[in-house]
């Protein structure tokens, strides 16, 4: 730094043309930061506020009518806050093992010399944009539902009453699965994060004890990222929440409540698009609603998630690219 | 085990250590075989979770390679049944749509960024929080945004999907941009502040070259998350067949044309999908790839 | 052989008739018979051989790059998580072959506890839970025996006192010098016929130093200790033997002398112990 230090503060001294006085400069970094911070109350207000119609119209239980059937005025958003949540819960099953048990296998398990490439090769998938995921699931993995999964799990785990009804390919189980496979790069990312930053200190003290190698997982490793980790996951849900067009190619897009996993449904998100198009009067509102209440949940669910992540970056852990 | 020379049946510590080995020894068996279960599983999990991502990619390129031709880089989309389609009014749209987006984002970001790199009050926090969960909304509420504000009073066009796009990038730049500035050293800072000069020279002059490294990666990665989205697209730029060089036109873009094309019964058009994936793809991840690269050749630089 | 120095009234209060005729050739806890470690071929210390005897505190002492601390963990097998790393010549822990295909590193390591250079107190666990962490990590689930066993070791780490009120609390509430002493209650909960101690009270100030000092003379009578210190006071105030390495010209550290610490400070036979000692290098 010494050999930047000198020519760089000569420049200093000299002043550029456009040397500004220092209130002037601080006056312009606030009025940028205020523009960023009005976007996001204009942001926040405009959809509440083009909601209001459809609040107005149907009082405030419509969120949580079961019908919607914009012909007849009925505008519930119960089957699609239900489908989002079924969505997600499949996607979380999924991934928080199966995240959990990859971040803890690459951060601790893998030989040194392939840890770099894969770990690379994970956070490079967390970039990859969701439609492609969509565009996978709908094409390539859907025949492999209806022809195989769907069948399988129904043989195996019909007695349930999960899986009733025919085999469709797209439907919930489909969207869930879809939703996995796209966060599982990120949350593996934050996890493992985490997990490597555990202080070699400790890991050597459970050894020393007689642990075994599990037991210095389980009891010393786990334990000290598990903030960080709570946090990848809640990330990872909202990721999930959110997500519009891979869930809306391949979760059927049908206005009802599911009764199985395999039925065809809608989540708050694949809603909003499919009907965005030809939506207007109150229609249009009780979807901006629906965006509202998705905007709800998800800041909801990120502030949680940033407050749990952050925690651990002050600890000296997580990569603020993975998380971004 | 020690043989000791006096009685050990009389040392509480000795009798405690007779004790203690024999569980360790008669549970070690179940201790190692539960430790391997254990340690299998997370190795099945990293093959479980490899192998979907993995299709992922290859299915893309498999797909998606077949579709590469002049004419697909050449010629906009055409309807079905019609050959020779391609997606160049998409790449335009999603050029110009991103560097509009970068070219008003990248400014406004570093500005906040400075000022966030500044503040460690409550104001700076609450800003900082407000960007961090910003990066994370759902995306189709800023389409929702983007068409109230834009799409509503002016119709739709590339530009309403720039101002989406961009709202969707300008948390992330803010963020890495805070954190490449905070990574300068204060000792340069201060230099220049004892020669008396201005903040705003020491900002351009000192600072932010000094962070060109950072701010260049979370640029480019905040790129690739911006030209990837498509539920913010869908609701302003409502896509376009024709070629469309104006922005203030309905445009189109290749998340859009892979959106809408997979769900066409006609195998040409999920074609030009898959075309347009492995195209996005690519894409994507030469910004990310080239944004560590670059990082990390600016940073030997330095040296 | 006898050395005069050593106070072993205390520590054979249980035989004290055979001890005074015969006192300090105990009996041989641990031997080491040419061992060698080496990573990624690269002999880090080479050919070191001498005996550890029960109930008595052996020092290693040398320069830093002398692999002090690197002889240390051979013997423990903490270098099993270094793939370039290998330990040849024979490390014997009484009838068990330290490093034989039969022994299991994590039985031998309830055997031979270790304290390391900084407090690692587990911070995720009250006082109570990191006393019977080891005891738990080794199957030990007897609700009985986790208590006795922690309150023994506690009031072994002279920690009992101070901490039987709140064995809930977080270990991080207590200072550094409880930390460190935390750790050794930790080791010596497994009850461990060797503790290895590696620079205990490096990151120490002087006054949690000397408590961590006379600890470490009261535990001998307990366990075994093996001690690696770069201090030599330290290793003339609290050791009974002392092994002194040095870093030869391969770069691999040896040893150049080892026996009773008094005369290995009064009298050492080797010109460049007597150099270290009087700090000529080092």
């Amino acid at each position: 730094m010494t050999t930047t230090e000198t020519p760089a503060s000569g420049r200093a001294k000299r002043g550029g043309r456009f040397a500004l006085p220092n209130a002037a400069y601080k006056g312009i970094l606030i009025a940028m930061v205020a523009i960023f911070v009005a976007l996001v109350a204009w942001y926040v207000i405009s959809i509440a506020v083009q909601s209001k119609p459809a609040f107005s119209a149907l009082g405030f239980s419509w969120i949580f009518q079961n019908v919607w059937a914009p012909s007849h005025g009925k505008y519930g958003l119960l089957p699609f806050i239900l489908g989002t949540i079924e969505t997600t819960a499949i996607a979380l099953v999924l991934a928080v093992p199966i995240g959990l048990g990859t971040a803890i296998a690459l951060a601790h398990l893998v030989p040194d010399r392939i840890r770099p490439p894969l770990s690379t090769a994970v956070e490079l998938l967390a970039a990859v944009p969701s439609v492609v995921y969509g565009l996978w699931g709908l094409i390539v993995l859907a025949p492999v539902f209806r022809e195989h999964v769907e069948p399988f799990l129904t043989s195996v785990f019909g007695w349930t009453g999960l899986f009733n009804g025919p085999n469709n390919g797209v439907g919930l189980l489909l969207a869930g699965v879809i939703l996995f496979v796209m966060v599982l790069p990120t949350m593996v990312a934050i996890s493992r994060d985490v997990l490597a930053v555990v202080p070699k200190e400790q890991i050597e003290g459970a050894m020393a004890l007689g642990a075994t190698r599990w037991q210095v997982l389980r009891k010393v490793v786990i334990p000290a990222a598990r903030t960080g980790i709570l946090g990848a996951f809640t990330l990872a849900m909202g990721r999930a929440l959110g997500e519009t067009v891979a869930v809306a190619l391949v979760i059927g897009n049908s206005p009802f409540i599911a009764h199985s996993v395999k039925s065809s449904a809608a989540t708050l998100a694949s809603l909003i698009v499919n009907n965005f198009g030809e939506a207007s009067g109150t229609e249009l509102a009780a979807l901006f609603g629906a965006g509202l209440v998705l905007l709800v949940i998800g800041v909801a669910v990120n502030a949680v998630a940033r407050v749990l992540v952050r925690g651990t970056e002050r600890a000296g852990g997580a990569s603020s690219v993975a998380v971004a | 085990m020690t043989t000791l020379t006096f009685d050990a049946s009389s040392d509480p510590i000795l009798v405690r250590r007779e004790r203690i080995q024999s569980v360790a020894a008669a549970s070690l068996g179940r201790r190692k075989i539960y430790s391997r279960i254990a340690v299998g599983v997370c190795w099945a999990f990293l093959v479980v979770a490899i192998v979907p991502l993995v299709a992922v990619v290859l299915y893309v390129v498999i797909k998606g390679l077949p579709a590469w031709s002049t004419d697909f880089f050449t010629h906009p989309t055409y309807p079905e049944g019609i050959p020779g389609g391609g997606v160049w009014n998409a790449i335009v749209g999603t050029a110009v749509i991103g560097f509009l987006a970068t070219a008003v984002t990248v400014p406004l970001g570093l500005f906040c960024g400075l000022f966030l790199a500044e503040s460690d009050g409550k104001v700076g926090a609450a800003v900082r929080f407000t960007a961090d969960v910003m990066t994370g909304v759902p995306s189709i509420t800023i389409g929702i945004f983007g068409y109230i504000a834009i799409v509503k009073n002016f119709g739709y066009s590339g530009l309403a999907g720039a101002f989406s796009i961009g709202i969707v990038m300008l948390p992330v730049i803010i963020r890495a941009g805070e954190t490449a500035i905070r990574g300068v050293p204060g000792s340069l800072n201060e230099a220049a502040m004892a020669l008396g000069a201005r903040r705003a020279t020491i900002a351009r002059r000192v600072v932010v070259p000094a962070a060109m490294p950072g701010i260049i990666t979370g640029t480019l990665l905040a790129v690739a998350r911006g030209l990837g989205e498509t539920a913010p697209l869908l609701l302003t730029i409502f896509g376009n067949e024709y070629m469309q060089w104006n922005p203030a036109k309905p445009m189109n873009a290749l998340p859009l044309v892979i959106f809408t094309n997979s769900n066409q019964p006609y195998p040409d058009l999920v074609q030009v999908a898959w075309g347009a994936a492995l195209l996005l793809m690519v894409i994507v991840l030469v910004l990310s790839v080239g944004s560590r690269v670059l990082a990390a050749v600016l940073q030997k630089e330095r040296r | 052989m006898i050395d005069p120095t050593t106070p072993l009234e205390k520590g054979v209060s249980l035989n004290t008739a055979q001890v005074l005729l015969e006192p300090p050739i105990g009996h041989r806890v641990m031997e080491l018979d040419d061992v060698t470690v080496s990573f990624a071929g690269r002999k880090a210390v080479r050919d070191v051989s001498f005996d550890v005897h029960e109930g008595e505190i052996t020092a290693l002492i040398g320069p830093s790059g002398s692999g002090k601390t690197t002889l240390l963990r051979a013997l423990n097998r903490m270098h099993d998580t270094v793939r370039t790393a290998s330990v040849t010549g024979r490390i014997m822990l009484g009838d068990t072959d330290v490093n034989a295909g039969s022994t299991d590193a994590t039985l031998l390591r309830s055997r031979v506890g270790m304290v390391f250079q900084r407090p690692n107190p587990f911070p995720t666990m009250s006082i109570y839970e990191n006393t019977v962490a080891g005891l738990k990590f080794n199957g030990v689930r007897k609700k009985a025996l986790l208590d006795e066993a922690a309150e023994s070791a506690l009031v072994g780490a002279a920690l009992w006192d101070s901490v039987r009120d709140r064995l809930k609390a977080h270990a991080s509430t207590l200072s550094g010098g409880e930390q460190q002493r935390l750790c050794i209650a930790r080791a010596l909960a497994v009850e461990p016929e060797v503790l290895l101690m590696d620079e205990p009270t490096s990151a120490l100030d002087p006054i949690a130093t000397k408590r961590i000092e006379e600890l470490v003379g009261e535990l001998k009578h307990r366990v075994t200790i093996i001690i690696v210190t770069h201090n030599m006071q330290q290793a003339m105030r609290v050791s009974d033997r002392c092994a002194f390495l040095l870093m030869g010209e391969d770069k691999a550290g040896e040893l150049i002398e080892f026996g009773p610490t008094a005369k290995l400070f009064s009298e050492p036979t080797d010109p460049r112990t007597l150099d270290y000692v009087n700090g000529r290098f080092g």
